[in-house]
């Protein structure tokens, strides 16, 4: 264990949708290696508030990466620059003394910002809203042991459904694209037997929801590599295949309503 | 508002009171139910799952979380497991055996009936969630892989990888968001309860407040939910996620709503050590990890070598030595304790001398690395990244945090809390796990409440007020709480003392786990009963709230939440105070045997204390549920 010196935090700050914003400067003159980044930035806020100065305002919860409610640009690098982590994971021993570290919001044109580096990522709640479940009301279910589901294809729609819905894939994306998003849940119910029913239309309606509110996937490939969950882009090819045939069998079968 | 404690437990024998209950409640026509309106508070597995399934019955249903999304609460984080007495195993599991164990694993101190109808129940909730698409694990044949718990002897349990908490909620959440598309269901995010209302005896709805705007709104219902999750944060450092909190369930209190058994709160034994004064939470590392590693610490109060520079003879494997049979398995409250005394003891290790050792060294000899990491591989990762260090090459540092709270509001069995039309389900009410919950049991409590307890027992309440409309609300008692509400954040951020709201989580936090955590004593709780409201005055003359009432501001979001810890506070450790025994959870050092071990006094204390609020959170007044057990009869809990 030992300590950091002299970091200084450039924070983007914006007090809500009709403020333009700007950088603001930070001097944290020493902190542990062991704390993590949003403990760094809990003490830099406990200053500011000692100090009569408003707190900066960020999204953050389980601090276990897997509520998916933390994000931030660290560094220019959705979720900052270990693989595989979000931020609530990431520790300052990642950082060395003397380091300046910019920190801003989500990067995507879908998420608008709320204020400081939270941003608003409702969009992606209308994509599962459109068709990213199964139906299956309660109570009429058959016994769980009637669906046998072979090993390989449960561990892949496992691999998919580990999305933590953060929104980093779109943030890192340059045209801000939900395609990794959408697909891991497209991934994830379209793999299993219980998904084959609705397994077009949710495609169909899923992947028109998203093209509402985000950009084209080019495959620049930057949602998988910021990723905390390193989700596959395959899950991206498993929803154009699913998207195209629905164009096809959604007009025979009579499954769209 | 009078506090009845009348349970409403169904005639018959234990086995039929769910099916009679069912047989004979009040229904409401399909046709009527869109004349209802619902309201629930909060997304989590019991949250999304009554939502939902309530909107499908053609209920109206408005539903709140402070969250972005629905799919952001906390019982997420549960990594190991949900039980079932499925039986798949064919190893004798029975829906009797999962009623006998979690009686006897919360220590005699739960609502039998109450068990029999979770455990009922619990086979219905995996049959839905693999109809959701939650990909349990499997086996080779394509059937669904079981493993085994503490407190079981058995292998019931269901999981998701590491992650199972995870995958069950993304399957509620999921059909909740089915329900919000289909307009069946409006939900409310970023909007926080702040208050709850009654008109004429019974619940007519919430006053929020919008955490984007600060407006403070009221909605009303024919019944409210609340399904808001347990207070753990109390002890501010715990494996709670930063925002939960128990203001929806003290709110209610304030307003009616008895808290039962507020002392009882479940300590995990594994988690990481807290690592400096500015740590905001801690990580559990998962139970199964002391299959396979060894709980130890040095011999010597003055030892500085490194851990595999001490020699054998001068290490004390001290579950091994004092539980022979149970060894590192010994159940969550005993292992935890054990870790106090040896810390208390100097014998503490790491900078901060705070952890105990859980060794894999043995373990990698015996088996291997690789297999090691087949089983534990992402928990070394996540363990790795959270210290630094390296378990296959050190030995983890562990100690014991506050992880889940068995207490909250009294609910009869429909779950009503002693406010008429006010339900509460999941970890916010005090119903199933007695003095001490089993693993794995918390995400079935939850989804037994949402999915197939109040979608059948609110109806009985409701048919009462069929054509009756919802309540105004322009009434003068909603224009009195919205008036409250905004008058104390208006308090809040004028105080201009000189400490966040942080400052004195912290300060309260450690009062609580140092008086009424692992270990209470009646000296330590009086001590603590003098000290919290001499910090509460602080708090309310030296608070420092920054920023404005009409936008976003986590600080007076956060003030509020402090406040009513505080009073929680104070009433979690008057009912330790009085809970003159040892049981589960609750350990009283005053009432102990000769060895250590729990004693419990089931002639003065097998009932559930039932708080109702005075006014004044010093003077609560202590109401008595007494527990019957015609099924299970009262044996000591033994784990030597």
């Amino acid at each position: 264990m030992s300590n950091l010196t002299n970091i200084t935090l450039k924070i983007w700050r914006q007090s809500g949708r009709a403020d333009g914003g700007r950088f603001e400067s930070y001097v944290i003159d020493e902190i542990s290696d062991e704390a993590s980044f949003l403990e760094l930035l809990d003490i830099l806020n406990e200053s500011l508030i000692e100090a009569g100065k408003e707190a900066i305002v960020f999204d953050h919860d389980c601090r276990e990466g897997i509520c998916g409610t933390c994000s931030l640009m660290i560094d220019g690098q959705a979720h900052g620059p270990e693989r595989g982590t979000a931020t609530c994971q990431l520790h300052m021993r990642k950082f060395a003394s003397g380091d300046t570290i910019v920190v801003e919001p989500w990067r995507a044109s879908a998420f608008p910002i709320i204020k400081d580096l939270m941003v608003d990522r409702a969009p992606l709640d209308r994509i599962v809203e459109s068709g990213g479940f199964i139906t299956a009301e309660t109570g009429g279910a058959p016994d769980a042991n009637l669906i046998p589901i072979p090993k390989p294809v449960a561990d892949a729609s496992m691999d998919a459904a580990e999305c933590i819905g953060c929104g980093a894939c779109v943030a890192a994306c340059p045209n801000g694209a939900a395609n990794l998003f959408t697909g891991a849940k497209i991934a994830h119910l379209n793999l299993l037997p219980q998904g084959q029913a609705e397994r077009y239309k949710r495609a169909e309606l899923m992947v028109e929801t998203m093209d509402e509110h985000f950009g084209s996937c080019t495959n620049h490939g930057e949602c998988e590599a910021a990723c905390p969950k390193s989700i596959s882009i395959d899950v991206i090819a498993v929803m154009n295949a699913d998207y195209l045939k629905s164009k096809f069998k959604n007009r025979k079968s009579l499954s769209r309503t | 508002m009078s506090i009845n404690l009348d349970s409403k437990v169904p005639e018959g024998p234990m086995a039929d009171k769910w099916n009679n209950y069912k047989a004979h409640e009040k229904l409401v026509n399909p046709s009527n139910k869109r004349k209802f309106k619902i309201i629930v508070v909060g997304t989590g597995l019991a949250g999304a799952s009554a939502a939902a399934s309530l909107a499908e019955l053609g209920y109206n249903v408005d539903a709140f979380t402070f969250h972005d999304s629905p799919r952001r609460a906390h019982s997420i984080a549960a990594q190991g497991g949900i039980n079932a007495a499925k039986n798949y195993k064919g190893d004798g599991d029975s829906i009797y055996r999962l009623f006998y164990d979690t009686v006897k694993g919360g220590d005699f101190r739960s609502r039998e009936a109450n068990v029999h109808r979770l455990a009922e129940v619990s086979v219905d909730i995996i049959d839905q969630m693999v109809a959701q698409g939650v990909p349990f694990a499997r086996e080779y044949g394509g059937m669904l892989d079981n493993r085994s718990f503490g407190g079981a002897q058995v292998s019931r349990t269901f999981y998701a990888r590491g992650q199972t908490g995870q995958q069950l909620l993304i399957g509620a959440y999921q059909q909740l968001a089915r329900q919000i598309g289909l307009g069946n269901v409006n939900l409310y995010n970023r909007m926080e309860l702040v208050d709850v209302v009654n008109i004429d005896g019974r619940c007519a709805g919430i006053v929020t407040r919008d955490l984007l705007t600060g407006e403070v709104a009221s909605h009303s219902a024919h019944a409210v939910v609340l399904a808001t999750g347990g207070y753990g944060n109390a002890f501010f450092l715990s494996t709670n996620a930063m925002a939960c909190n128990a203001t929806a369930v003290w709110r209610a209190h304030r307003k009616g709503a008895a808290f039962a058994n507020p002392c009882y709160t479940q300590i995990h034994p594994t988690c990481i050590p807290q690592a400096d004064d500015f740590q905001s939470k801690l990580t559990l590392m998962s139970e199964s990890l002391r299959n396979d590693g060894r709980v130890w610490v040095p011999t010597s109060a003055e030892e500085t070598r490194t851990a595999a520079d001490i020699p054998e003879n001068e290490r004390d494997y001290y579950l091994e030595r004092i539980y022979p049979s149970f060894g590192n398995l010994a159940p969550r409250d005993v292992s935890s304790r054990a870790a106090k005394r040896a810390v208390d003891s100097g014998q503490g290790v790491g900078p901060l001398k705070n952890g105990v050792y859980l060794d894999f060294a043995e373990a990698i000899v015996r088996l291997g690395e690789d297999t090691i990491r087949e089983r534990y591989g992402n928990l070394f990762d996540m363990y790795e990244r959270i210290t630094g260090e390296n378990p296959y090459q050190v030995p983890m540092r562990i100690y014991p945090a506050s992880h889940y709270t068995m207490g909250g509001l009294w609910v009869d069995y429909e779950l009503m809390t002693t406010v008429p039309g006010l339900y509460c389900a999941g970890e916010a009410n005090y119903s199933d796990h007695g003095a001490n919950r089993l693993g794995a049991s918390a995400l079935m409590q939850g989804l037994a409440d949402g999915y197939f307890v109040l979608p059948y027992t609110i109806s009985n309440f409701l048919s009462e007020l069929l054509n009756k409309p919802i309540p105004d609300t322009t009434h003068q008692a909603f224009k009195a709480a919205e008036e409250m509400a905004g008058a104390r954040f208006k308090q809040f951020a004028s105080i201009g003392g000189t400490r966040s709201p942080d400052y004195f989580h912290r300060q309260l936090g450690k009062i609580i786990w140092d008086y009424c955590g692992m270990e209470r004593t009646q000296q330590g709780l009086e001590k603590a009963l003098s000290e919290i409201p001499a910090l509460y005055d602080e708090f309310k003359k030296d608070l420092r709230v920054t920023g404005d009432l009409k936008s976003t501001n986590q600080t007076l979001e956060k003030a509020g939440r402090v406040e009513d810890f505080f009073e929680l506070g104070m009433l979690m450790c008057r009912d330790a105070l009085t809970r003159e025994e040892s049981c589960g959870g609750h350990f009283r050092a005053e009432h102990q045997e000769a060895d250590g071990e729990a004693k419990r006094d089931d002639e003065n204390f097998a009932h559930v204390a039932a708080w109702e609020w005075s006014g004044d959170p010093m003077a609560p007044i202590r109401h008595q549920e007494q527990l019957e057990y015609e099924v299970i009869k009262f044996q000591t809990r033994s784990y030597k």
